[in-house]
């Protein structure tokens, strides 16, 4: 359970986060949209104990994120934006570490450290140095790392950036395991289809505010359920609708060409906030 | 809070074991040089306070080098740090600041200690052979690795960049290292000198060190003065972990 109010953070004169309440109840898989600079990475850093908030206050799991510090910290895991593994350690190496951080057991250690590693499929690399792996297989390896200490609530900041359709879904995959298992999910993307696939409900940010907090298919939902797609003296313009009749009424007679779709979420920002989510 | 302790150790321990060769190496390249640059230049007859010159350096090398080689953790800090971000991992782990400062001052130690043994064992090469046996010599380079390990973890805490932390070693460390008394007895100097290097750590321990390899009795007050330096060290860093988060 991750409950925000009122959260400020400045730098200098730049204000990245304007007042954030929120509250993720236990299990729940939460996105966290917005274009880039919005503020999503500093929400995280605050949360856990990275970057002091300016005001406001935040509790993870009931505890408080700075007058219950340590406590708080037991409860989560974390996958920041760039990979942060010992590239000169093992990958066992770097999973024993973060257990050790933890408290963890040696026998409690051993066990977690096999079975994560399995989970994300690089347990015949548990030898190999973290240099030698791939992007992907880092990438899955933070994961892994994240989920030794059994942390309660876990935070990706853009899991799959920069990754392959194939190893996304792979990822997808593997975080839809991990909520299943209870864990509290809070996710940053900038892909809009993986909030669209994963998430129980959204959050758009936008220059340190949100805009708006949905379930994805109501979201969508306010926006219409068909979308048509017609470039209009070069530009592109999109207009909505609530039903297929609706939409092939406005095609009827038009000489331009267009594109049928279905409404995705990326409409719904598009229309809440006049801003692609991409950049 | 102790099997977090040692997992911050632990890390920078591997971390050097992987490195092992190069470090040798490293460690070794600057003690040989000197030793063999100096000893020669000074020739055999030079003697100071009764010892040949070689035998004056080893224990100033070691001063040195406990200092120099302790205070290198502050690089390492800072390549996890701005490089790798690995200093995240501690950062959002349930890590005491005490845990954290103990075992990265901790890991400081141990590469001074190791760079102290390579230092000897060159020593032994140049025939110099002096007295290592004794409590007092194993405690001057504790306490001289445990200050400057501490300064260096405090300071890596307050940097921005990594380019601070190398204006630091420029101005302080290495004008330190020259004229603690490594390379020449401070007494040879003019007195306003003296009285200015008796404010540096180094001079106290290059002293210590020396009086113990030779076998002369050592200033026990310089090793207390070197303990409270080590301790305000060790607890500013302590205070300066929070401010390593923006
Ligand atoms: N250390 C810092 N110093 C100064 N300004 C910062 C710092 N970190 C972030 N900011 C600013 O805070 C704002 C929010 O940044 P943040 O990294 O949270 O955005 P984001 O939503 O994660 O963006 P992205 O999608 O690019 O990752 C930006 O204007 C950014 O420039
Ligand atoms: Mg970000």
């Amino acid at each position: 359970m991750i409950r925000i109010e009122r959260l400020k953070k400045n730098y200098g004169a730049i204000t990245a986060l304007d007042g954030i309440d929120l509250h993720v109840p236990a299990g729940e898989l939460f996105a966290y949209l917005g274009p880039n600079g919005a503020g999503k990475t500093t929400t995280i850093r605050i949360l856990t104990g990275l970057t002091r908030r300016s005001a406001g206050d935040a509790w993870l799991n009931g505890f408080h994120i700075e007058k219950e510090e340590l406590k708080a910290k037991k409860r989560f895991g974390l996958v920041m934006q760039s990979i942060n593994l010992d590239q000169e350690l093992t990958v066992s190496e770097n999973l024993d570490i973060h257990g050790r951080l933890f408290g963890m057991s040696t026998s409690e250690r051993r066990r977690k450290i096999d079975q994560m590693l399995a989970y994300v499929d690089l347990i015949d690399r548990k030898k190999s140095l973290v240099k030698q792996l791939s992007g992907g297989m880092k990438r899955r390896l933070t994961i892994a790392r994240a989920m030794v200490h059994s942390p309660e609530i876990l935070f990706l900041d853009e899991p799959t950036v920069g990754l392959d359709a194939a190893i996304r879904r792979r990822i997808w995959a593997l975080i839809k395991e991990i909520q299943k298992k209870g864990t509290t999910i809070f996710l940053t993307t900038h892909y809009i289809e993986e909030a669209e696939f994963l998430a129980d409900r959204v959050a758009f940010l936008d220059k340190g505010k949100i805009v708006v907090i949905d379930k994805p298919r109501s979201l969508m939902a306010r926006t219409g359920t068909w979308a048509i797609d017609q470039m209009d003296k070069g530009n592109m313009k999109t207009v909505y609708f609530r039903t297929r009749q609706e939409a092939d009424a406005f095609v009827t007679g038009q000489k331009e060409s267009y594109t049928l779709r279905r409404v995705n979420l990326e409409d719904s920002f598009l229309s809440l906030t006049g801003k692609k989510v991409k950049c | 809070m102790l099997n977090r302790f040692i997992a911050v150790y632990l890390r920078e321990i591997l971390i050097l074991r992987r490195r092992i060769k190069r470090q040798i190496l490293s460690m070794s390249v600057s003690p040989l040089l000197y030793m063999i640059a100096f000893g020669y230049a000074m020739g055999k007859g030079a003697r100071f306070d009764g010892h040949t010159y070689r035998e004056f350096l080893i224990p100033g090398l070691v001063a040195m080098s406990s200092m120099t080689q302790a205070f290198a953790i502050a690089v390492d800090i800072n390549v996890a740090r701005f490089y790798w971000h690995i200093f995240e991992e501690f950062q959002a782990a349930p890590v005491s600041n005490t845990a954290y400062v103990a075992g990265e001052v901790l890991a400081g130690i141990t590469r001074a200690m190791l760079s102290v043994v390579i230092i000897l064992i060159i020593g032994l090469f140049f025939n110099v052979s002096l007295d290592y046996g004794t409590v007092a010599f194993w405690l001057a380079i504790a306490l001289d690795s445990f200050v400057f390990a501490s300064l260096a973890v405090a300071l890596a805490m307050l940097v921005k960049s990594h380019a601070d932390q190398a204006m630091f070693t420029s101005f302080v460390i290495t004008p330190m290292a020259f004229l603690g008394g490594t390379f020449f007895p401070v007494d040879r100097l003019p007195v306003w000198a003296q009285k200015i290097l008796f404010f540096l750590p180094l001079t106290h321990t290059s002293k210590a060190i020396r009086s113990a390899s030779f076998g002369n009795p050592v200033n026990y007050s310089s090793y207390l003065l070197l303990a409270i330096i080590g301790v305000v060290f060790f607890f500013g860093a302590i205070h300066c972990v929070n401010r390593a988060r923006d």
